[in-house]
């Protein structure tokens, strides 16, 4: 019988954008670098919330300065953040964060250091992520559409049993749930390096088409041929893509594609950490293969849960939104299983089909919707990291 | 569903598969599968290959073209016999 999700439904947040969020954090958020230390002591003063530090925000510019903005913004209007406090170095460009999360029309207050010091800042912002904290803890979670949850892919430490595998099972997730209104992304430009024709071919417009090669080519100029020693073979694939039995980057490449399912095409291609515009749909964003830089921006894009397969065994998390890994290796699942939310090395030894590695993988972002911890929660996986495209002034 | 396979290939066109279970020795007649349309046939292992690591299905020379997922994944720059070893001893990308 093929998937319906028409009366599936979790219990999650409703935000004030009608957003659906499956976790309520309240985030102490930097504008800054040298914010990170004022947002770290307020959220060791205030219990339940939580400080998202990061390493730019300074003497950045243009494009650069652009993306540094969105991502920020896009991780406090996230629907898994139900309140956020700002805190930068000066005002101006506080304000222009705090203002871009208002948007979304959840509470945010925003703190900047200079002419107050670090210690009153902490204090004022200290009260408000009090109010802040107090309030959040009180909203209810009420039943929400699958069909409304915003879910994010990407892979890594990929390896063979990826290909044949993990990244299938969240292939056969998007062909079960995107028709029924999903939104979902896949990205890592560098890595579809060896599959470009084939990715170029599953746009559902010649205008998706074309966007997703401009961005794809002008990585390939701008990036590899403009910094590259000899070519990418030191990185891609990696040591660990190596170790695990990948030999090309077409092959690494392939392998990654299978991700976006046997049917369902993408609607668009995004910028880095640019929230979709065209409706429910599979999209393309532009972003690096690392994993950590590329849940980053997903999650900056509005994605509210994210589904990683790996074979060698990525142990990657994200501070807001929590990350489902899917393997199928069954070394990794001997060796590092406290990582691994879904086990799907059935599908090598015949004991799972495809199909029914999809609905595992479907139960397990229910699951993780209602509330459940994944692994990368649990064990207190909170990387978040900036895409910088150059140099700061 | 069938017994437990060796090798999974994931296209009937393809000229290489890969090893699913750990400990793989020379010698071993390998049950293979491919996923394509889940048919099997049997080849046995030239070496001890890792899990993950491909096989060649049929012997290859310098400038032979490995075939994975229906594709062109890159070109033999060292010999492999069927049943050996496949990995960046004998193949690379064709892209640079």
């Amino acid at each position: 019988m093929p998937y319906d999700a028409t009366n599936k439904t979790v219990m999650a947040w409703r935000r004030e954008n009608g957003r659906v969020g499956v976790r309520n954090h309240v985030v102490i958020l930097p504008v800054d670098d040298i914010s990170n230390a004022a947002c770290e002591a307020v959220a060791n003063n205030i219990k339940g919330t939580m400080a998202i530090p990061h390493a730019y925000g300074r003497l950045q510019f243009g494009e650069d300065l652009e993306l540094h903005f969105r991502t920020i913004i896009g991780t406090g209007a996230n629907p898994n953040v139900a309140a956020v406090v700002v805190i930068g170095i000066e005002p101006g460009w506080t304000k222009r964060i705090a203002d871009g999360i208002r948007e979304t029309g959840k509470p945010v207050a925003e703190f900047s250091i200079e002419q107050n010091g670090d210690i009153a800042t902490i204090a004022a912002a200290s009260w408000k992520a009090k109010e802040f904290v107090q309030w959040a803890t009180e909203l209810q979670k009420e039943p929400c559409p699958v069909s409304e949850l915003w879910v994010s892919t990407k892979c890594g430490e990929s390896d063979t049993t990826t290909g044949l595998s993990s990244c299938p099972t969240v292939g056969n997730m998007y062909d079960k749930l995107i028709p029924q209104g999903l939104y979902g992304v896949f990205g890592e430009t560098s890595e579809i390096t060896g599959a470009e024709h084939i990715c170029e071919k599953r746009a559902a417009t010649p205008e998706a088409a074309a966007k997703f090669k401009q961005i794809w080519q002008s990585y390939t100029d701008d990036v590899i041929f403009a910094h590259q020693t000899d070519d990418l073979s030191d990185s891609q694939p990696t040591k660990g893509n190596i170790l695990g039995g990948l030999t090309t980057i077409e092959e690494k490449a392939l392998g990654n594609l299978e991700k976006i399912g046997k049917k369902v095409s993408y609607i668009d291609a995004l910028g880095p950490a640019e929230a979709p515009a065209n409706g429910p749909g599979l999209y393309f964003m532009d972003t690096s293969s690392a994993a950590a830089e590329c849940v980053t921006l997903m999650a900056a894009g509005g994605y509210v849960i994210h589904t990683f397969p790996t074979g060698q065994g990525n142990v990657v998390g994200n501070p807001i939104v929590p990350v489902i890994k899917i393997s199928g290796n069954p070394r990794t699942l001997r060796t590092m299983s406290e990582h691994i939310d879904v086990d799907v090395t059935g599908v090598l030894t015949r004991e799972q089909t495809i199909d029914q590695a999809g609905d595992a993988l479907i139960d397990m972002i229910e699951r993780v919707a209602n509330g459940r911890l994944t692994c990368a929660e649990a064990l207190g996986h909170r990387e978040f990291s900036m895409t910088k495209l150059y140099r700061s002034a | 569903m069938g017994d437990k396979p060796h090798l999974l290939v994931h296209d009937k066109v393809d000229n290489v598969g890969v090893v699913v279970i750990e400990g793989l020795t020379a010698g071993t007649d390998m049950l293979c599968v491919v996923t394509e349309d889940n048919s099997e046939f049997r080849l046995t292992a030239k070496a001890d290959i890792p899990i993950g690591h491909k096989v060649a299905l049929q012997d290859f020379q310098e400038g032979d073209t490995a075939i994975k997922y229906g594709e062109d994944i890159g070109k033999f720059i060292g010999p492999a016999e069927k049943g050996g070893h496949v990995h960046t001893q004998n193949l690379k990308t064709k892209r640079w």
